[in-house]
């Protein structure tokens, strides 16, 4: 059978890119088969944390591996740079999170202190801080700021020309990027996949699914799983540009480089991503006001909502198939915070062929499988 | 550039345009009137600061983004003139009352 890549990724949202990104650094030629623009997309709607603090409540190695890649990120930047020549704005000043009420804040004290009290957690600083103390960084808070926590590790990014800096870097790492290739069916074959496209056959030697929801599909193709929530939506209201006045992202509310206000972090149970629920958008908002009142004479230019892509415990999956060897899977819902070490720390992985079990062993779909698990 | 048709009415409403008076006419948009005004542009944009005039005249465009009476972003197109009115080119950015720099 010939070869024309080493590696097919399926998938070119930013998992798929920086996975690719990252093997091509390794030397590996690389293929992106890419749905198109009437997919799900989730890179093209989501909030662009790069986030730290509230990961890794129930699983204790996810917040090391989120901090590692927060960690990355500096180098990350640095390379897209000069390979595209694009900033992405990333600014790593650290971030809040804010409560509108005594309960929010016990309820945001107790997480903050179950995460930290897991046995094996990586250590990192957050800081639980009352109004006065918030107001000093973030001038302008409402009264009805009760108190928050703010990590220094936390930041942000934009988005979407981190989504066309990966692009643009791949291209000129040699990255083949097919879009209008859904993947049909992938066959193993004499060591390597043959993958159906309704635009042909392509063949590699290896291949990896990060094609977000779709994985479910895909997964079983090559002897793995990927279990997904397929209706987790979520919502994001976008005001007009204005002066610089957050110098800090918050969870729910960050302004862009370019000066526009972002406002999300909505969760509801549709999946339906063409919709829009206006009711929890005006939650959103309230809130939002809330917690920044100079928002109140802001317009509201645009809004729109996006499916998550969520596991179903909501922690990522790397695998790799026992059935089919060359063949991983890598679903997250972090694809923004967690670029780096996809770049960096899984890909080279996959470019040697087998995944790092001491490293990223506890992400095995495996756990989903009570009995081999038990 | 723009001249009113011989047939146009309407009583002056004065208004001011980066503080110079103007004679505008009643029913006139403040887009209507910044273009009567001779005026070739309204604002300069926030992110490359190019030059942006009325466009669309219908809501549409949003290139006609004026600051009206100290509020920023206005649609000059969709705002009537009214007596005293204060318009103003706007620069780069909104500005957020005192949080604004």
């Amino acid at each position: 059978m010939r070869r024309d890549n080493d590696i097919a990724v399926v998938g070119g949202g930013l998992l798929g890119m920086a996975i690719a990104y990252g093997l091509a650094r390794e030397g590996k030629r690389v293929t992106v088969l890419d749905e198109g623009d009437v997919a799900l997309r989730a890179s093209r709607g989501n909030f662009a944390l790069v986030w730290v603090q509230s990961k890794g409540l129930g699983m204790p190695p996810y917040t090391g591996w989120t901090i590692r890649s927060s960690e990355g990120w500096a180098q990350l930047v640095t390379e897209l740079k000069e390979q595209t020549g694009l900033d992405v704005c990333f600014e790593r000043r650290g971030g809040f999170m804010l409560c509108l009420s005594e309960r929010e804040m016990e309820t945001r004290a107790a997480v903050v202190r179950q995460i930290h009290s897991q046995e094996g957690v990586a250590k990192y600083d957050v800081a639980l801080m009352g109004h006065g103390e918030i107001e000093k960084m973030l001038p302008g808070i409402g009264p009805e700021v009760v108190g928050g926590s703010y990590c220094p590790l936390d930041g942000h990014v934009n988005a979407l020309r981190l989504f066309r800096a990966f692009h643009m870097a791949n291209h000129r790492l040699g990255v083949g990027y097919r879009p209008g290739h859904r993947v049909e069916d992938i066959k193993y074959e004499a060591g390597g996949f043959r993958i159906q496209t309704p635009r042909g056959e392509v063949a590699a030697g290896k291949v990896v699914l990060a094609a977000g929801t779709a994985n479910m599909r895909l997964a079983p193709m090559v002897g793995l799983s990927a279990p997904m929530q397929t209706d987790c939506r979520g919502q994001i209201v976008v005001t007009e540009r204005v002066q610089p006045f957050l110098s800090y992202p918050v969870a729910t509310v960050r302004q862009t480089d370019e000066g526009t206000v972002m406002i999300g972090d909505s969760y509801e149970d549709s999946a339906d991503d063409m919709g829009m629920n206006l009711a929890i958008n005006a939650v959103m908002i309230d809130r939002a006001q809330r917690m920044f009142p100079v928002l109140a004479d802001v317009n509201v230019v645009r809004s729109w909502s996006c499916l998550r892509v969520m596991t179903r415990d909501g922690f990522p999956i790397y695998d790799q198939s026992e059935t089919c060897p060359g063949a991983f899977v890598a679903c997250c819902h972090s694809g923004v915070t967690l670029a780096a070490v996809h770049a960096y720390a899984l890909a080279p992985m996959i470019a040697r062929g087998a995944l790092d079990t001491q490293q990223v062993g506890v992400f095995s779909a495996q756990r989903f499988h009570v009995q081999k698990a038990a | 550039m723009f001249k009113r048709l011989p047939e146009a009415e309407g009583a002056a409403v004065a208004v001011t345009i980066d503080g110079e008076p103007f004679n505008a006419r009643e029913g006139d948009s403040v887009a209507a009137a910044l273009l009567a005004a001779g005026r070739t542009y309204c604002r300069e944009t926030p992110i490359s600061g190019a030059k942006r005039a009325p466009y669309c005249m219908m809501g549409v465009c949003f290139d006609c983004l004026v600051t009206v009476d100290g509020v920023g972003n206005r649609q000059g197109c969709l705002v009537r003139v009214q007596d005293g009115m204060c318009i103003e080119t706007q620069h780069s950015k909104r500005a957020l009352g005192e949080l604004g720099s």
